[in-house]
């Protein structure tokens, strides 16, 4: 045992040393590019460096850690020290939702958005005390796994394997739409080839070396993403307050004078409030007018359509009667003729969108109240406050529970050496998450000083670089225009896409382009990573627990790992097929792996460590239930399903498993009292799971 | 296999720390948030409802699990079932 703990920390100490020589690469990497910067070399080709030169370091780092053995292809070969595990962790859990999304959402949301930061965080504290410590003892290789011991039988395992697939499909959608979205963003090129470059830096890291080849490029992916993530906003917090430490200055400096302004825009009586004012007032006429004719379509229909259409015609003749002809307001009247809706389906839609624009003309929402609601009346507004209150916290419960339960994650605790390291790994895996969640409130904070302090009250003759930066290339990042006619930005006239906060600000800081570089790269890293962990866990489950377990127990290691690599290849190709057909909105499909992870795993997976009566009829009631309910409460309110069930207590689609978590505890209890207690066999893997070393052990190391 | 006395009271020390810690992490998360409005009236480093929910609840998760760790990994030696040798 003595060399054994000898060799881990010798290779301890190896690992330190290769990963500070890479982060002295990097660095240099990053400074070559900004000296290329310097010398005249243009963006395109220096955004295509990044990508490039960072997923060839995957691949590199991917083809050395090939491997041939079955417990360094599921596990690493349980030799992941506590620190590097939790970075790895860290990069399989930061998705490209993290690192691009959640400041915007947070700039845009406020308080309401940080049921994300406080859910995404909170849940490793699940992690840590129900789960971790116990998997690393039993020591298999997927969460299946430890299902079909403790319960006995093929069908927990089955239910586990679907249950898994299904979260971690959905799950990986999502990345690898975010990878897409950043190699055409910073390449140009095509969101489908974007899609298809991205997969093959994935498989390059996974295909050859499983599980070990993952945790080091993880740990890789880590490094620069956070790097990445921080130089930006330190910087925007120097230029802004003077003070580096943007967790602080954020909300000692910034926000306090963005209260202060969001305050001054909601009055009517200052100057900017006034300003404020009239471009709200012109958002309301365009509002009230597209009612107007609403209104006047659902009375006289398609003649009423008819009557306005030959108004319009009528004044394109008028025009061109007139003399002199004013051939520009010809055009118009011509091309109003020509945009005119065709039919009254088309009318109503085109003028209810028109509508919508009433809601640019509410009052500004204060960036930290809670659970901001609108209404007519006072008792109206309460009861909005009250359901977004509860959804807020149901939202945080399901992502809170659902991360203590998603395969992918919980398996990274299998690859620690002992169960003592598995615990520390915890520790170190939040720690990790938690550098960049913390720093996503300060970083929406900061940008948002940047554009109520600066870019509101500028002049649009001279708009920032960044603003018409951006409003040139993506109208759904940044759209600007001067709806007042009084050429001063209000902050009504801007509209701002979340993604942008991350994506702009190196250029709000002022920094060079190789930054941006840095931050497309960081970003990819973070997709990459997570997308990995999770094919990974879909090609396991289906290799390791539905092949070797179910159907070929016999089968010879060479074969068990031609089959998962097979299956990592075969999954991976339809995942990118259907991105490419882009489904769904991706917060939605995160939200959505989250929930059904919850329900289906979590309750049978604690039961299984914390209630020894827990069996095998309690598990698969619980977990059918569980994710049975979530499903179906997906499915029935969620508007891309067409259905629209009405909502049960208003709670949100997005947080169904709400429903199904309690019910997957009520299934297991039930189940388990109505039918006999689990064999002496069973009670002592529990025994076993819950002390590090028991004299006269059973032995579940897998092979 | 047969547990001891001193394995059952390992076990109920670990269920205890675990509840503990539980409470903690409910207090912070689902108290914290109910009354986040409330809280929000109070100003330490900007509005305490919102500043817990940015920072503050996520500093006492960090805590927790260093906490428990730390607990844990030496309950393990004080009743004999830690793994491999002492280090």
């Amino acid at each position: 045992m003595a060399t054994a703990a000898q060799s881990n920390k010798a290779f301890f100490q190896q690992l330190k040393k290769y990963y500070t020589f890479y982060t002295g690469g990097f660095i240099a990497f990053v400074v070559l590019v900004g000296i290329l910067e310097m010398m005249g070399v243009p963006n395109k080709i220096l955004g295509y460096m990044f990508l490039f030169a960072t997923i060839l370091l995957y691949a590199g780092i991917g083809f050395m850690s090939k491997t041939a053995e079955v417990s360094e292809y599921y596990v690493a070969g349980r030799r992941v020290p506590a620190l590097f595990n939790g970075m790895a962790t860290g990069a399989d859990w930061m998705s490209a939702a993290s690192f691009i999304g959640m400041a915007g959402t947070l700039y845009l949301t406020g308080y309401d958005g940080l049921a994300f930061v406080m859910g995404w965080t909170g849940g490793y504290c699940l992690v840590a005390l129900f789960l971790a410590p116990y998997l690393r003892k039993f020591g298999q290789f997927t969460i299946p796994d430890f299902l079909g011991a403790r319960y006995g039988g093929n069908i927990p395992r089955l239910i586990g394997v679907f249950a898994a697939i299904l979260c971690s499909f959905t799950y990986v959608i999502a990345q690898i739409y975010g990878v897409g979205i950043i190699t055409s963003r910073f390449t140009g090129l095509e969101f489908g080839i974007g899609v298809f470059v991205g997969l093959a830096g994935i498989l390059v890291c996974s295909f050859l070396g499983g599980m070990k080849a993952v945790t080091w490029t993880q740990v890789a992916q880590y490094i620069i993403l956070i790097v990445a993530y921080m130089i930006p906003v330190v910087w925007l917090s120097v230029k802004h307050t003077g003070v580096p430490i943007p967790q602080i200055s954020a909300y000692t400096s910034a926000l306090p004078k963005i209260t202060a302004l969001e305050k001054e825009f909601n009055n009517k009586e200052t100057p900017k409030g006034a300003a404020e004012e009239s471009v709200r007032a012109i958002y309301r006429e365009k509002a009230a007018a597209a009612d107007a004719k609403l209104k006047a379509l659902e009375a006289g229909g398609a003649a009423y359509l008819g009557e306005e259409k030959a108004k319009l015609e009528a004044k394109v003749a008028e025009l061109k009667a007139a003399e002199p002809v004013d051939a520009k307001a010809v055009e118009a009247a011509e091309k109003a003729v020509k945009d005119f809706p065709a039919d009254p389906a088309k009318a109503k839609e085109a003028w209810t969108k028109d509508k919508g624009i009433g809601a640019k003309a509410a009052p500004v929402k204060a960036h930290a109240e809670a659970f901001a609601a609108s209404g007519k009346t006072p008792e109206e507004i309460e009861k909005n406050r009250a359901k977004a209150k509860k959804n807020f916290l149901a939202l945080i419960l399901c992502l809170m529970v659902g991360t203590a339960a998603l395969p992918h994650i919980l398996m990274r605790f299998y690859t620690t050496p002992s169960v003592k390291e598995a615990r520390q790994s915890v520790f170190w895996s939040l720690f990790f998450i938690f550098l960049l969640y913390f720093t996503a409130p300060a970083l929406a904070i900061l940008a948002k000083y940047e554009v109520y302090n600066h870019l509101v009250g500028s002049s649009f003759a001279q708009l920032p670089a960044w603003v018409s930066n951006w409003a040139a290339v993506d109208k759904t990042l940044m759209a600007i225009s001067d709806i007042n006619k009084d050429g001063i930005v209000q902050l009504a006239e801007i509209t701002i896409g979340g993604d942008l906060i991350v994506l702009a600000t190196p250029e709000i800081a002022g920094l060079p382009y190789v930054i941006s570089g840095l931050v497309a790269a960081g970003g990819l890293a973070a997709a990459l990573s997570t997308a990995d962990g999770l094919l990974l866990t879909i090609a396991n489950a289906l290799s390791h627990d539905v092949y070797y377990k179910m159907i070929d127990p016999n089968a010879p290691t060479v074969r068990r790992l031609a089959v998962s690599k097979g299956l990592l290849l075969v999954v991976a190709i339809i995942a990118a097929y259907v991105t490419s057909m882009k489904p769904g909105n991706i917060l939605f499909l995160v939200g959505a792996a989250f929930s059904l992870a919850a329900a289906a795993f979590f309750p049978a997976l604690v039961c299984g460590v914390f209630w020894k009566r827990a069996n095998r009829l309690g598990a698969i009631l619980g977990m059918v239930l569980g994710l049975g309910v979530t499903m179906y409460y997906m499915v029935q309110t969620y508007p891309f399903f067409g259905i629209k069930a009405p909502l049960w207590w208003d709670i949100d689609p997005i947080s169904s498993g709400i429903f199904g978590i309690p019910l997957g505890f009520i299934g297991v209890i039930v189940g388990s009292l109505i039918s006999p207690a689990p064999s002496k066999e069973v009670q002592d893997l529990v025994d076993h799971v819950r002390y590090p070393n028991l004299e006269g052990d059973i032995d579940t190391k897998g092979a | 296999m047969q547990l001891t006395d001193k394995h059952r009271e390992y076990w109920g020390r670990n269920l205890r720390i675990t509840s503990i810690l539980l409470a903690i992490w409910f207090f912070v998360t689902f108290v914290v948030g109910w009354f986040a409005r409330e809280l929000n009236a109070i100003e330490i480093i900007g509005p305490l409802g919102f500043y817990m929910g940015a920072q503050g609840s996520l500093i006492v998760y960090v805590l927790i699990i260093w906490f428990y760790a730390r607990y844990m990994n030496n309950l393990d030696q004080e009743y004999g079932v830690h793994e491999g040798e002492d280090d």
